[in-house]
């Protein structure tokens, strides 16, 4: 099982002192959090992709190519990446050029994005959204196994005998996860290619959660992948933390009623009671986090939203420190307890690989 | 059967809720006549008001207003009576119905009722109730009522017949609804209904 984080790259003014960072240090921040990410043990870093203020991510490759650069096992990966806006042709070639540079320490998140108005922006028409994630992504795990497409659709010109290059490394593409929060027809994508399904499980209850994996482990097997247990599923969560539960609830509470996506709404406890929030110890996380595998089964992924909301970058690194050091081991550890062997493990690039040539000489065979 | 009753009174006791509870006794004696049971459950909106702002702003619903939008959902026929506030119904009586499904509704018997101070807001049943329950595809019986503070203490005119006589014709009306409605099928299980709706999605 893999553990991770996942920023959304807000600029979000501290509540505490009212400070704005610039562009320049949340990106650069961005970084620091991702190296932190390798530093204190942690799988996997994703970032969002947007293209409005306050948001600062609108490249994640280039993001991504910098701190491949500067890690060495970290799993690089989006949440998400807009298959609806971005062409195709441009996904295949970008994540291709970067699983080289990142040595196959790559995969990614596809998603539909956060605003309407980001459709016209890059020439798109939100009344087509579903068919446009439709079409672009069929483009895209053409153009990343066969070296030679000829291609013909509804929303951009066709491809006579194109060849997107970089090939994927290893001639094995990135691993596709599908993310969605309530949109049904993303985890029967998933299910139908037999990709992997990432619930946000952030803002919503738990139960919500519970049914959207339900439904994809159901249809993953109904299209003939194997079995519902064998479904890759991932998980967003948001924790925050400190030694002594009350002092992470002081220090949070500012952060939580100006929260851009629910403050001023529900109270801290209200909140945490009734989705997977967790505000506290990092034995009250450690259980928490452990619940969500009674609702959605043994899964693969768990990913922390740890830097929004206006914390300071500071508090960030500190808490990855605590996440890193008191929390993940002991969820290694639990996790794995009564984790049945055919359980299928988080896919890696080296495994898929594997996977790849077997397939082969099974074929061959 | 279930009947449910939903008020967006704001005082305690409420003249809103008066209506409700009369609406529903009317409801109720007029299926028991048929020979139908029924059972009645009054919702009030002034116990969800912090709730259903709250979920305009998270998305989705806390237990206790869950619980309601499910009662009304699924009721066999529904009783509305909000206060009139400016010109309308009240805000919180709209957002409640705004955060439920806008297709949850449709083809439910609905009786749509509302009180005022005076009886020159009465047409807001027909101007806001009505519309508001048409796009909402549900079925709106015939008479709506407007109770004005006046018209607790007073019988009927010339041109209609007081409060009490209207509140029996519409439980009349909401009664005839709910009795010529099929049986609803058991509820499929929530995983299993997300599966259906996907049976036209292609990616092949």
């Amino acid at each position: 099982m893999q553990f991770g984080i996942f920023t959304v790259g807000d600029v979000t003014p501290d509540p505490t002192d009212g400070r704005v960072p610039t562009e320049h240090e949340r990106i650069k921040a961005m970084v620091a959090i991702a190296l932190k990410a390798e530093e204190v043990g942690l799988d996997v870093f994703a970032t969002g992709e947007h293209h409005n203020p306050p948001f600062v991510p609108s490249s994640p490759t280039t993001l991504l190519g910098h701190i491949a650069a500067r890690t060495e096992k970290l799993v690089l990966s989006t949440a998400t990446t807009l298959i609806t806006t971005n062409d195709p042709v441009k996904i295949a070639e970008d994540y291709a050029m970067l699983q080289h540079l990142a040595d196959g320490r790559v995969d990614l998140m596809l998603g539909r994005g956060n605003t309407g108005p980001v459709y016209p922006w890059f020439g798109q028409d939100i009344r087509q959204g579903i068919d446009l994630a439709k079409e672009n992504y069929a483009l895209l795990r053409r153009l990343w196994r066969e070296d030679v497409v000829d291609w013909e659709g509804r929303f951009r010109t066709p491809l006579q005998a194109f060849t997107s290059t970089p090939r994927p490394l290893d001639g094995v593409p990135p691993f596709v996860w599908h993310g969605s929060i309530r949109s049904p027809e993303i985890a029967e994508q998933a299910a139908f290619y037999g990709d992997g399904f990432f619930h946000n499980n952030i803002f919503w209850p738990a139960d919500h959660t519970r049914r959207m994996v339900q439904l994809y482990r159901r249809r993953y097997a109904h299209h003939g992948h194997g079995r519902p247990e064998d479904a890759i599923v991932g998980l967003g969560g948001q924790v925050f933390l400190r030694k002594n539960s009350q002092d992470a609830i002081r220090e949070f509470r500012p952060y939580f009623d100006n929260a851009p996506v629910y403050g001023h709404g529900p109270s801290l406890e209200e909140f945490t009671e009734q989705t997977p929030l967790t505000v506290g110890s990092p034995q009250q996380v450690i259980e928490r986090t452990l619940s969500f595998r009674e609702s959605v089964g043994h899964y693969q992924r768990q990913l922390f939203l740890m830097d929004h909301a206006g914390l300071p970058l500071k508090t960030v690194l500190e808490q990855l420190d605590i996440l890193g050091e008191e929390v993940v081991p002991v969820l290694r550890r639990e996790f794995a307890i009564g984790r049945p062997d055919d359980v299928p493990d988080a896919p890696t690039h080296a495994a898929r690989v594997t996977a790849a040539a077997t397939a082969q000489e099974v074929g061959a065979a | 059967m279930k009947l449910v009753a939903v008020s967006a009174g704001l005082s305690t006791p409420s003249s809103t809720r008066l209506l409700a509870d009369r609406l529903a006794d009317s409801v109720r004696d007029e299926l028991a006549a048929r020979g139908l049971a029924v059972s009645a459950e009054v919702v009030e909106l002034r116990e969800l008001a912090g709730d259903v702002a709250n979920h305009l702003v998270t998305g989705f619903p806390a237990p206790r207003l869950a619980a309601a939008i499910d009662a009304v959902t699924g009721a066999d026929g529904l009783i509305v009576v909000t206060p009139v506030f400016t010109a309308s119904y009240s805000g919180l009586f709209k957002s409640f119905f705004d955060v439920i499904a806008p297709d949850a509704l449709a083809g439910k018997p609905v009786l749509v009722a509302a009180t005022g101070g005076t009886a020159r807001h009465s047409l807001v049943l027909e101007h806001a109730m009505r519309p508001l329950f048409a796009y909402l595809r549900a079925t709106v019986v015939p008479t709506a009522v407007y109770a004005a503070s006046a018209d607790w203490g007073s019988g009927g005119d010339e041109y209609a017949d007081g409060l009490p006589g209207r509140i029996r014709r519409a439980g009349g009306e909401l009664a005839a609804l709910m009795a010529d409605r099929p049986a609803r099928a058991e509820p499929e299980d929530d995983v299993t209904a997300l599966e259906r709706q996907l049976a036209d999605l292609r990616f092949d």
